[in-house]
């Protein structure tokens, strides 16, 4: 029997990296003391969250009501398999990337660093407590912090250019905000609830149509942190943030915030029934499927590294909707796999990028050739972990793609099946050129060997090594694979 | 007797003796008009407290000045709104008065005790407005708040100062003009001023034109003293234009207590009944309340000088109080008394981050902002808590008060009006975020800390971190203002 267990540590856990930021303030003037709060507090995060894990895994849930705010709304927290798999993703590329972040920050001298590492944790906070809402809420709230909470690191750079893309990004961001709130209070109005149940709290006692517009709203809300076109445009020049922040905030963190909303709307809000009686799930699969092509075509051109990657990942996000919107065990299992794949892939990627600057000063791919000569530890695994991006096995890419190819298969979506094929020759078009370059062509001139420090290299050996043990050992205990097992229990 | 009966007529006692005070002290040691000011301010915050204490325990007081019954004589009622906006004016009051030390000497060395006569009278009379059960004498201290206000609007420095208080003047007494007709017709039916007694023996008279007029007439007048749009005209230079410690009087108080008085002669006289049924006030007050928001914010976008900007912002907050009222729900209720919370402070916050500026830089243009983040780290902290808590953003107090507006208007079938306040919340976010980006993140070469005095930086710092308790602790405002919701409608 399921069973609720009133359990603070969902609290605990985003309140951890409050604190941090609260002390990495107050120790603004000791580098190393402020650097081991972030540090330490991502472990402790880390180990709280994974120490719900077990009682998870036997199909409980955790549950904490804070306060009410009216009736039947409350800011409370439940942490679900879906709620865990998110948080426990964040949390470890949290350690990850604060490692390569000190690396980063203290090979290029970025000034401002306080600020950096401070809204970095409190971006990490919004995101737990994103990942542990029980109700939309309490969801909205996060949502929101974390929107504030990554202005300043989008920003980071203080040029007139990032200054742009940080207005830019707070005028998409905001104004999905605006709807998804108002999807919200309808919400409210219509079923007198907003708390996540399995198998959604509306009911097809309201007008197919008003059904249909909410759940419009519900996805342009969500859907401009998920990037899908033609709400993408601010990831692109969200990439003049350092490059931990694209790493775990716009590859991981921030977007997948809002797939994770898109997730809890289709299976917590509308329930997939009511949304495949209303034709409403294929129709998301195909919005998102243009998403999937046209963002791959766009990174075809894109010579910026960063900003190719950003494309991609506007693509691979789409993915996931794509599997989550099938509404069917294999395309779920596909879209919540590539969820937490894509991740550890793109996250790799974006280290890499980061390791190439900090050593070259070099954006643009084609002022990469025979980088992977001066760098060939960072460019093996930019190699790897392009393989997993474009599905190659032995990687995890090709298990969550195999699943959304099942999944499609499944609907008997043959389109589908050709968007993802389609793309994933798109993905080798626009990745492989960028390895060849690195590998094959000859640099202007040779220095010899040259890697980034350490504190960068080791994060980037391990997310690019995890990768590829995910793609052998998928069912590993403890693993991924186990979490999203439990969430067949959502169709 | 017990002392607590006797608080509602001290609370406004007190500050009236002080103002008198003021002048005579003033004679002998200009600095000591401040320390009257600010221990009469502080005994007043602990009569509100004392009030509000027994209030919630034991129920409302009723104090009959002269021991005259009521409906002869004035009565002075302190019910759960009385005791809110009695504990929100002593608290501001009590702050400002420790920021306008530095403040005065600033702008007005001369005049300080000239400023604290009138400072000390407008805390009386607006303590008197939200504590009389009598129409009149509500209407009395009105005045004395608004003729306080234009002086102390004029006694700044410059010669716009002066306009901005004459056209203060002559909207202001248009407005008392309108509410004076107002009360003298609800005179001439009903034969009383006692507002409980006027609302016993309204409904019976609900058909009569004269009723109506006065209704009508009560609206406009105090729509004037809101603020509401297009009746605004006044407020941006007069609000621009005064002293700094009185900006955030006039903003977070003033107009306060103008919607105080709108909410009791709606609600306590006329009754939801007859102003949503019998005459559509709500729906246009609504209206108007909907296009203030939008203009208000619109306005302020056009604005350079920071005071400017954040008087039209006012405009559009008072749209969302107005708007609440005219929702006339329980939602909506709450919604617009905890706005009348949240902006008090947040605006209250604004301003007095604004004068820090102006008395450190002597700068109030917008684009002159850059790197101020850096030069004034803790006011400019203040400063963006209630930026970001105006746009609406959660935790911040201000999302809450949006969301109750929000759904008072869904529950009353007007999804538009719920579109509109979430719209506002994007022009917010439009003027707000352009200060931010200029003060944050614009690179300087000097970046020397310069703060303003710790007697500006502090309650500036107070109010901001109240737009933060009132979001996170805003379970524990909810059942207060739900029981003055349902006690209202």
């Amino acid at each position: 029997m399921k069973m609720d267990i009133i359990s603070i540590k969902p609290i605990l856990a985003v309140l951890v990296s409050l604190m941090a930021a609260i002390l990495i303030v107050v120790f603004r003037d000791y580098r190393n003391i402020r650097e081991f709060w972030t540090i330490s507090a991502s472990i402790i995060k880390f180990t709280i969250i994974s120490s719900m894990l077990p009682c998870i895994l036997t199909g409980n849930t955790l549950y904490y009501e804070l306060f009410s705010v009216l009736p039947n709304i409350s800011v409370a927290f439940r942490v679900d398999a879906l709620g865990i798999l998110f948080g426990i993703l964040a949390s470890f590329l949290w350690i990850l990337t604060s490692i390569y972040s000190i690396g980063y920050m203290r090979s290029l001298d970025e000034h401002s660093q306080t600020r950096y590492y401070a809204f970095f944790a409190l971006a990490l906070s919004s995101a737990t407590g994103i990942a542990f809402s029980a109700n939309l809420l309490t969801l909205f709230i996060f949502y929101e912090t974390l929107t504030l909470s990554t202005y300043p690191l989008v920003v980071h750079k203080e040029t007139p250019k990032a200054r742009s893309a940080g207005r830019r990004y707070l005028i998409y961001t905001l104004s999905g905000s605006v709807i998804l709130l108002f999807a919200i209070i309808l919400s409210y109005s219509i079923a007198g609830t907003l708390d996540f149940v399995n198998g959604g709290f509306l009911s097809k006692s309201t007008s197919i149509t008003n059904l249909q517009i909410l759940f419009a709203m519900f996805i342009i809300g969500f859907g401009v942190k998920s990037a899908f076109m033609p709400l993408h445009s601010w990831l692109p020049s969200a990439m003049i943030a350092p490059t931990p922040v694209s790493a775990l905030l716009h590859a991981v963190a921030v977007v997948k915030a809002g797939i994770f909303g898109v997730i809890r709307v289709i299976y917590f809000v509308f329930g997939s029934e009511l949304l495949l009686d209303m034709g409403l799930g294929m129709a998301l699969a195909y919005f998102v499927s243009f998403t999937i092509i046209v963002a791959s075509l766009f990174a075809l051109v894109q010579d910026n590294l960063k900003r190719r990657l950003a494309y991609s990942t506007i693509s691979q996000l789409s993915y996931i909707a794509l599997g989550v919107a099938l509404s069917n065990p294999n395309g779920l299992m596909g879209g919540v796999l590539h969820f937490v794949y894509h991740a550890f892939m793109k996250i790799t990627l974006f280290f890499c990028a980061g390791a190439i600057y900090v050593v070259t000063h070099k954006e643009n791919i084609s002022e990469l050739n025979g980088i992977g000569r001066k760098m060939p530890i960072t460019m093996s695994m930019f190699f790897i972990a392009v393989l997993g991006m474009c599905g190659f096995p032995p990687t995890c890419g090709f298990i969550s793609k195999w699943y959304l190819l099942l999944g499609s298969a499944e609907a008997n979506q043959l389109l589908l099946i050709i968007v993802l094929i389609v793309s994933t020759l798109l993905n080798i078009a626009y990745f492989f050129p960028i390895v060849l370059r690195a590998f094959f062509k000859k640099p202007a001139k040779q220095n010899g060997i040259e890697e980034a420090p350490p504190l960068m290299l080791i994060p980037i050996i391990i997310t690019a090594l995890i990768s590829v043990l995910l793609g052998i050992w998928p069912d590993a205990p403890y693993s991924f694979f186990h979490i999203v097992r439990l969430m067949e229990g959502y169709i | 007797m017990n002392i607590i009966q006797n608080l509602p007529i001290l609370v406004v006692i007190v500050p009236l003796i002080a103002s008198f005070c003021m002048p005579i002290i003033g004679l002998f040691r200009r600095r000591y008009c401040f320390y009257l000011t600010l221990i009469t301010n502080f005994l007043i915050l602990i009569f509100a407290m004392l009030l509000l204490n027994y209030v919630i325990n034991q129920g409302e007081i009723h104090y009959y000045l002269g021991n005259w019954e009521p409906p002869y004589g004035i009565e002075y009622v302190i019910d759960h709104l009385s005791a809110f906006m009695i504990i929100l004016i002593s608290f501001i009051a009590f702050i400002m008065t420790i920021y306008s030390k530095e403040d005065v000497e600033n702008e007005l060395p001369t005049n300080a005790p000239l400023f604290y006569t009138l400072f000390m009278l407008l805390t009386a009379s607006l303590l008197g407005i939200v504590s009389t059960g009598d129409l009149f004498n509500l209407y009395v201290f009105l005045e004395i708040a608004s003729l306080s206000a234009y002086t102390l609007v004029a006694v700044g420095k410059k010669k716009d100062a002066l306009i901005g208080s004459f056209n203060y003047l002559i909207m202001g007494t248009l407005g008392a003009c309108f509410i004076l007709i107002g009360i003298g017709f609800l005179y001439l039916v009903t034969g009383s001023l006692n507002m409980a007694d006027i609302a016993l023996r309204l409904p019976s008279l609900y058909s009569s034109h004269v009723v109506h007029a006065a209704a009508i007439f009560f609206v406009v007048g105090l729509s004037i003293k809101i603020a509401l749009f297009p009746l605004h005209v006044w407020l941006p230079d007069a609000h621009a234009h005064a002293p700094s410690t009185i900006s955030v009087f006039l903003s977070g108080l003033v107009l306060k207590v103008g919607a105080y008085a709108m909410i009791r002669v709606l609600f306590d006289i006329f009754t939801v009944e007859f102003f949503v049924n019998t005459l559509p006030i709500a729906e246009v007050l609504s209206w108007m309340a909907a296009i203030a928001i939008i203009a208000g914010s619109i306005n302020a976008i056009a604005q350079k000088d920071i005071k400017r900007m954040l008087a039209y912002s006012s405009v559009s907050q008072m749209g969302y109080i107005a708007l609440g009222i005219g929702l006339a729900n329980t939602p909506g209720i709450m919604g617009s008394l905890l706005h009348i919370l949240n902006h008090a402070f947040m605006k209250g916050c604004l301003f007095s981050a604004a004068g820090a500026i102006i008395h450190k830089y002597k700068i109030r243009n917008v684009h002159q902002f850059k790197g101020l983040g850096k030069k004034m780290p803790y006011t400019m902290a203040a400063f963006s808590i209630a930026a970001i808590s105006m746009v609406g953003a959660p935790p911040f107090g201000a999302f809450f008060s949006k969301l109750f507006l929000a759904l008072g208007a869904i529950e009353s079938g007007k999804w538009i009006f719920a579109l509109i306040i979430l719209i506002s919340s994007l022009l917010n976010a439009a003027y707000f975020f352009s200060i931010l980006e200029r003060a944050y993140f614009t690179k300087l070469h000097d970046e020397e800390i310069e703060e303003a005095p710790i007697s500006m930086v502090l309650p500036t710092f107070i109010l901001a971190m109240g737009c933060i308790a009132f979001g996170v602790f805003m379970f524990i405002l909810e059942p207060f203002l739900r029981d003055i919701a349902t006690s209202l409608l």
